[in-house]
């Protein structure tokens, strides 16, 4: 019992709460209290690599928005989250910009790419 | 001139887009969006972050991502969605005034469907004394400065309230560079989605203050400082705690309210509890051919449900211009023990139902009752139950026979 961690699940809304036992080499052993398999996934990802989404907006010039909205086409490591939003927050775009369109290949080499969440037309 | 359309629908975020889909496809040619913003979306526009639709679509979409589904889909059923037209009046006879820089443009629909949201609780609402400066927003205003706008709201920040709305921003605003230095949180448990608190709060070391509140704002022009002070169980603050916190900004997260202002004036009953329209399982109101959902019935958590509440609402409108729903709804629904309320007020025995509901207060392995009467309708058991999270629950129109009226309670005994 005396490494035993509560993590509160944030895969969907239900919110478990649920009891992580881990073992000397930083291993997941047992997964309790979680209601579905996602949570017992996401306790193991927790543990030993916590990813997160990243979303954002970029800055667009002579567009008819001030800004895109960004995201992650799948989760980064959470330590790499703020590296990355600074990375975003240098860049200037050009409008147009299309929907679902690649901004950055493989941010950090994480292996995700940013892309944008909405179009954003030029200014007429 | 009077302009006829069979529905009527008023306000294009996602209840009132769901709607629109759904009247469309059961077969209804003359309905009619009026959005007051220049776009379709609502406030999914503003709400970048992630986490929309995992029910609906099993994939975390961001709110535009969520939007631009629904924009498409009635783009390629051609409904006539109006934007940059405001609403001025309904009447119970459900002739629709609408303005516009173009004029002023009067409806008559067979069936209305309110779908106005919600606007966000201020200052005003909960009273902070102190002086009047700069530098007090709403979360959702902050939202909107922040993600549409480019506009950033000071560096040192304070959120008071534990609204997820809040909580979202909490994280946001520290990606961009600002410091916030706590979420304050006058009751002893957040009001926000246990999720939210952990990715936005503790994955950025933000403190929650729970049972605390600020008692006053500080400041000339700007905000200098907020005095927090810790409260007791019935919420008065506690002499000797306060503490003042050094501060450009604080914004609030303090509850959402539905937009009823038009639903009043076509003679729609309200809801005391929700502040929506009282409606029966149709998700009709008191007004035969009005009926409503998503936020302006009653404020959400979940958009996958605001677009199914739509639906719902949709359904109901196409069958009542059918005239193929003649069942009254007249057993009444009431809200007993531990819960809040329960939607819908009222309804008829012949039909599956999806009861939603919220809970008083936080609490773990209970049982929610439907009953009539001395006789037990149904009941589920929870892990956890909370008040930040809306319940819905089904019920088949056989458990629903020969009653009377029905009690959702929760039973204080296991």
């Amino acid at each position: 019992m005396k490494n035993c961690r509560e993590i509160v699940c944030i895969v969907c809304p239900n919110g478990c709460r649920m009891k992580v036992f881990v073992n000397e080499e930083n291993k997941v052993t047992l997964v309790e209290h979680a209601m579905c398999k996602n949570g017992v996934a996401y306790a193991k990802k927790e543990i030993q690599s916590p990813q997160r989404s990243l979303t954002s907006t970029i800055k667009v010039i002579n567009g008819n928005l001030p800004l895109v909205s960004v995201r992650s086409d799948r989760p980064i490591a959470k330590e790499k989250i703020e590296e990355a939003i600074s990375e975003l927050r240098k860049l200037e775009l050009q409008a147009p910009i299309e929907y679902h369109q690649i901004i950055i290949h493989d941010i950090l080499g994480t292996g995700a790419n940013i892309i944008s969440t909405k179009q954003v037309l030029k200014k007429k | 001139m009077l302009i006829n359309k069979d529905v009527i629908i008023v306000g294009a975020g996602p209840a009132g887009l769901a709607a629109a889909i759904e009247a469309k496809k059961r077969g209804v040619d003359s309905v009619l969006v009026l959005e007051r913003e220049p776009n379709a979306g609502g406030i999914l526009n503003q709400c970048i972050h992630d986490g929309f639709g995992v029910i609906k679509f099993n994939e975390s979409l961001t709110g535009p991502e969520y939007a631009k589904r629904y924009i498409d889909e009635a783009k390629a059923l051609n409904i006539e969605i109006i934007t940059n037209v405001m609403v001025q009046d309904i009447s119970q006879e459900k002739v629709v005034t609408a303005i516009s820089p173009s004029g002023i443009k009067t409806y008559k629909a067979a069936a209305i469907i309110l779908a106005m949201g919600c606007r966000e609780r201020t200052r005003g609402a909960i009273c902070i004394p102190g002086s009047r400066p700069a530098g007090v927003f709403t979360a959702g205003v902050v939202q909107n400065l922040v993600n549409l706008k480019n506009v950033m709201v000071g560096k040192n920040i304070v959120i008071l309230g534990s609204g997820d709305i809040g909580l979202i921003m909490a994280r946001r605003l520290t990606l961009e560079g600002a410091n916030v230095l706590a979420v304050v949180e006058k009751l002893p448990y957040s009001s926000g989605l246990q999720r939210n608190i952990t990715q936005c709060l503790d994955d950025f070391d933000i403190p929650l203050l729970l049972s605390h509140t600020v008692t006053k704002i500080e400041g000339h022009e700007r905000v200098k400082s907020v005095i927090i002070a810790k409260v007791d169980e019935k919420g008065n603050t506690i002499r000797g705690t306060s503490k003042k916190f050094l501060c450009d900004t604080l914004i609030l997260s303090v509850g959402l309210i539905p937009e009823n202002e038009l639903s009043l004036n076509a003679g729609v009953y309200i809801d005391e509890t929700t502040n929506g329209a009282r409606v029966d399982e149709n998700l009709q109101t008191s007004v035969p051919g009005i009926f409503a959902c998503g936020n302006v019935l009653q404020v959400h958590d979940l958009v996958d449900y605001v677009s199914a509440e739509g639906e719902l609402a949709a359904k109901s409108a196409v069958a009542f211009i059918k005239e193929s729903n003649t069942v009254a709804s007249n057993i009444s629904v009431n809200a007993g023990t531990g819960i809040r309320y329960v939607l819908p007020q009222s309804i008829s025995s012949n039909k599956d139902i999806t009861f939603s509901m919220r809970v008083m207060e936080p609490c773990k392995n209970k049982t929610i009752v439907f009953r009539d009467g001395d006789r037990t309708i149904n009941k589920k058991t929870f892990k956890a139950l909370n008040p930040a999270e809306m319940i819905r629950i089904d019920i088949k129109s056989h458990e629903l026979e020969y009653i009377l009226n029905l009690e959702v309670y929760i039973d204080e005994e296991l």
